[in-house]
This record gives structure tokens, sequence and C-alpha cells, in this order.
């Protein structure tokens, strides 16, 4: 999207400068602006191709019947979930080290759409879980370790919103991220290490998916569905989050309809 | 004056507990806090033995976690409005030294007499003798990583506002680990298992904050000093 740290390696090549110019909000608000349509546009279409597919071609499943298909729902929101914190984790931990101002706006751009993709994994995994279980909420590893991500996110919300500064708002919010970023392999590996309720992986990188194809094919289309989603509303929120915080700025004052 | 990394570990330490001491009021409050947590819960699900042996471990555990998170506000607030605390950060010792220095202090007058009291209070809810021996090795462990990760917590809410619930909502979620494997090892004991897998964990949590917790906590007080 904006820049990477090997971009930031060869800082006096001519791609690296030109990427790096994007870490200033000046410049990243109008380049956000364009990303947003594109990305919000392609979640639409993911989302409705995504949503055709898992209710109207894939299969009824032999053991789970109709109720399956809530996975297409649930295994993207949960996919997401960890990987928004990974990823508000890194754009933390980049502002920590390089002190770039965008990067915590990023981190706290990011936070309430992972919040509540993991709030949408749980809810969505409960209504999955009183068909096929028999109960709505069990005490299980995996189960335990999302609910645990999401009081991550609330804690980050929290602490990021109680500092008026938003430099230590930013720096101090970094730090949790951080410390917070060991739950995820938790989380992910939670069904091999612990064998509870939870079922296993269906699809990994390294072996052929257990499931029909049309199946997979709906699940992966919705994914990149709410990968797009991620993108757009980070990006709006960052936007809003640059206007707040640089209101005093020229450029800002300078845009049409702000005054 | 101390020299050295040592020298400069001893005196953060004697320093904190001989504050502590002098405000043994303090100390004892959350040893008396933990004493009537623990002592709600027969009150409220009943006086059935079975009932209660099978819970103990878990009460037992969720009141060490909530008393030694309510006495984290002290670890840092104190030096903080005298100014003790920047002049520390300014002063020639590292700050992880003074840090770390800080966090056994800390565990030393709120981990260890907890581990200390903890039996007694087993007593009450009929552990059994194995059981007993699992719980005050289990706090032992797991009670340094409340100490080392909770510090994390009170340097990012240095000052402020809402800052003892927000301590909480940020602590102890992080926590959670501790109370799992902490809980599990005694009550593997009580089923006549060996709580060696649960201990291990914990032991294994204890090296991880042992690294992160010191760094994250200086880093935490270096953004609230900007």
């Amino acid at each position: 999207m904006t820049i990477d740290s090997d971009s930031l390696d060869d800082e006096t090549s001519g791609r690296g400068s030109a990427l790096l110019r994007f870490a200033a909000p000046q410049a990243f608000f109008p380049l956000a602006g364009r990303m947003l349509a594109w990305f919000g546009a392609l979640a639409a279409a993911f989302a409705a191709a995504g949503l055709y597919v898992s209710f109207f071609v894939a299969p009824t499943d032999a053991q789970q019947g109709e109720s399956y298909r809530i996975i297409f729902i649930h295994v993207a929101a949960a996919w997401m979930s960890m990987f928004l914190y990974v990823v508000m984790a890194g754009w933390a931990a980049l502002g920590l080290v390089l002190s770039t101002r965008l990067s915590g706006m990023m981190a706290s751009a990011i936070a309430p759409t992972g919040a509540m993709f993991t709030f949408i994994a749980l809810w969505s995994g409960a209504l999955w879980g009183k068909p096929t279980w028999g109960a709505w909420w069990v005490w299980d590893a995996r189960l335990t370790s999302e609910l645990i991500l999401l009081f991550l996110y609330f804690g980050f919300i929290a602490l990021t919103s109680a500092i008026d500064d938003p430099r230590r708002a930013d720096r101090a919010g970094a730090v949790l991220a951080i410390v917070g970023v060991i739950n995820v392999p938790i989380i992910y590996f939670s069904v091999k290490w612990w064998n509870t309720l939870h079922q296993g992986a269906s699809v990994s990188l390294t072996q052929a998916p257990s499931m029909a194809a049309t199946m997979l094919t709906g699940m992966l289309l919705m994914a990149l569905a709410a990968w797009m989603y991620s993108f757009a509303a980070a990006l709006w929120r960052v936007r809003s989050i640059i206007l707040e915080r640089e209101r005093d700025a020229d450029w800002v004052r300078g845009l049409r309809g702000v005054q | 004056m101390n020299n050295g990394v040592l020298g400069g570990l001893r005196s953060v330490i004697t320093r904190d507990l001989r504050l502590s001491m002098r405000r043994r009021g303090d100390m004892l409050n959350h040893l008396v806090f933990f004493v009537i947590v623990v002592t709600l819960f027969p009150l409220g699900v009943g006086a059935e033995p079975n009932l209660l042996r099978a819970m103990a471990p878990g009460i037992l555990w969720v009141a060490a976690l909530l008393a030694a998170m309510l006495s984290l506000q002290r670890l840092f607030a104190s030096d903080h409005a005298d100014g003790t605390l920047e002049q520390m950060l300014i002063s020639a010792h590292p700050l992880g030294v003074i840090v770390v220095g800080k966090m056994a202090a800390h565990w030393i007058g709120s981990g260890l007499p907890l581990t200390l009291l903890a039996p007694v209070l087993g007593l009450q809810f009929d552990l059994p003798q194995q059981a007993l021996a699992t719980l005050v090795l289990s706090l032992g462990i797991g009670t340094p990583v409340l100490s080392l990760i909770g510090s994390v917590g009170a340097a990012l809410t240095l000052g402020v506002r809402g800052g003892g619930v927000l301590l909480a909502l940020l602590v102890l979620p992080l926590f959670v680990p501790v109370l799992i494997f902490g809980a599990g090892a005694v009550a593997q004991a009580m089923g006549g298992l060996s709580a060696a897998p649960h201990l291990s964990l914990l032991g294994a949590f204890l090296a991880i904050s042992c690294v992160v917790a010191p760094w994250a906590t200086c880093t935490a007080l270096r953004v609230a000093y900007d």
C-alpha cells in the first residue's frame, strides 16, 4: 500500500524515496481516497460473488446440513481478526521504531475493524455451535483465545482513546499491541496444541483442502471480500484521523469542503 | 551510592522494600483483600465440600490475580507523583535495571506473601496435601509473571485518566494464560495426575515475560515522559 520495511532501507534509491513520500499524511490523504474507492468496489464485488457461491452453488454438507454455511462468514472473519491484529501491531511497531506519524494513525484505524471481525467470528461461531455442538459457547481453547483477542482490541482502543496527546497515545498503544501479539500464534495453533471441540483446519497451504471445490471457492471469495473491506474501512478511518490530527495544517485548511 | 548493575539493582530493591515496609497498611490491605475475596465464594456458591474442592484452584488463582492487579497501581504512581521516577529515568543506571528492581520488589511485596498465605486458605477448601504443595509452587512461578506483565500495564497507564479501570482492562486479558495453567496445575494435582506439564508452561511464560516485560515497561515509561 504505502511503504514496506525494504523500501525504507534503500531510502536513497529512486523507488524508495518515491514510496516514502506517502509516509507523510499530506501525500497519503489523496492516495488513500483513490484507493478507498477501488477497495470498496472490489469488496462489494467479491462479497456478491462469494455470497452467491456460498448460498446457491455450494452443496449441502453431508454431516452438518445447511447450518455449515455460516462458515463462509465465520472463517473469513476469524482469519481477518488474527491477521488484522498482526498488521496493526506491525504498523504500531513501525511507528515506534521510526517515529512516523502515519504508522500510528494506521494502527488506530485498523483496530476497530479488527475488533468487529473478532466479534463477528465469535458471534457467527456461537450461531454455528448451537445446532452443531448443541451449545452457544464452550470454554474451548480456540474460543477462549479468540475472546481474549477481542479484549486485546478493546484494551488497545481504550488505551489510545484515554490518552489525549496523539503521539503518546500511538506509542503507548504500540507497546501494548506488540505485547499482545503473542496471543495470535496461540489462537492459530490452539486447535493443534489442545485437541478440543473446535474442529481442525480444513484449508492449509501445504495440503489439499478437505472440502468440496465450490465450498473452498465460496470461502476464498468471502475471505477476499473481507480483505478488501478491511483495506477500505481502514483507509476511510485513517483519512478521518489524518483530518482530525492535522486540522491546523495549511494543506487541510486548503482542502475543499473543510472550511 | 552503589556502583555497577548489581549494585543499582540491589539499591532499587532495598529502597522499594523499605518504602513498602514504612507503609505496611498498603501491603496488608492487598492480603486482606485476597482473603476476603476467597471467603466470598463459599458464601456465594454454598458450602457443598465437593463443589468447593473442585472450585478451589480457580477461586484462589482468580483472587490472587485480582489482588496482584490492585497492588500494581502503587508500582510507579507514587514515584511518578513526587518526581522520583523522572530522576530514575535520567540517572546513570540503565533504566532496565531500575525497572527490573522495581518489579522484583513488587513481587516480594505482593506475590510472595500471597503465595505463602494461599495454602492456609486452601485448607479452608479442604484441598489435599499434594494439591497444596502444587498450589504454592504454581503461585511461586506464576505471581512473578503477574508482576512482570502488570508493570507494563502500570507504566502504560501512568498519569492517564481513568488509570485504575484501564489498567485492569489492559492486563487481565494478558494474565489469562497464567490463570489457566496455574489453576490447571492445581487441578491436575488434585486429580492425582502430574502437574509438571502445566508448571513447565507456566515457567515458559515466566521466561517469555522476563524477556519482553522489562523492555516493554522501559519503552512505556519513556513514552510517558516524552
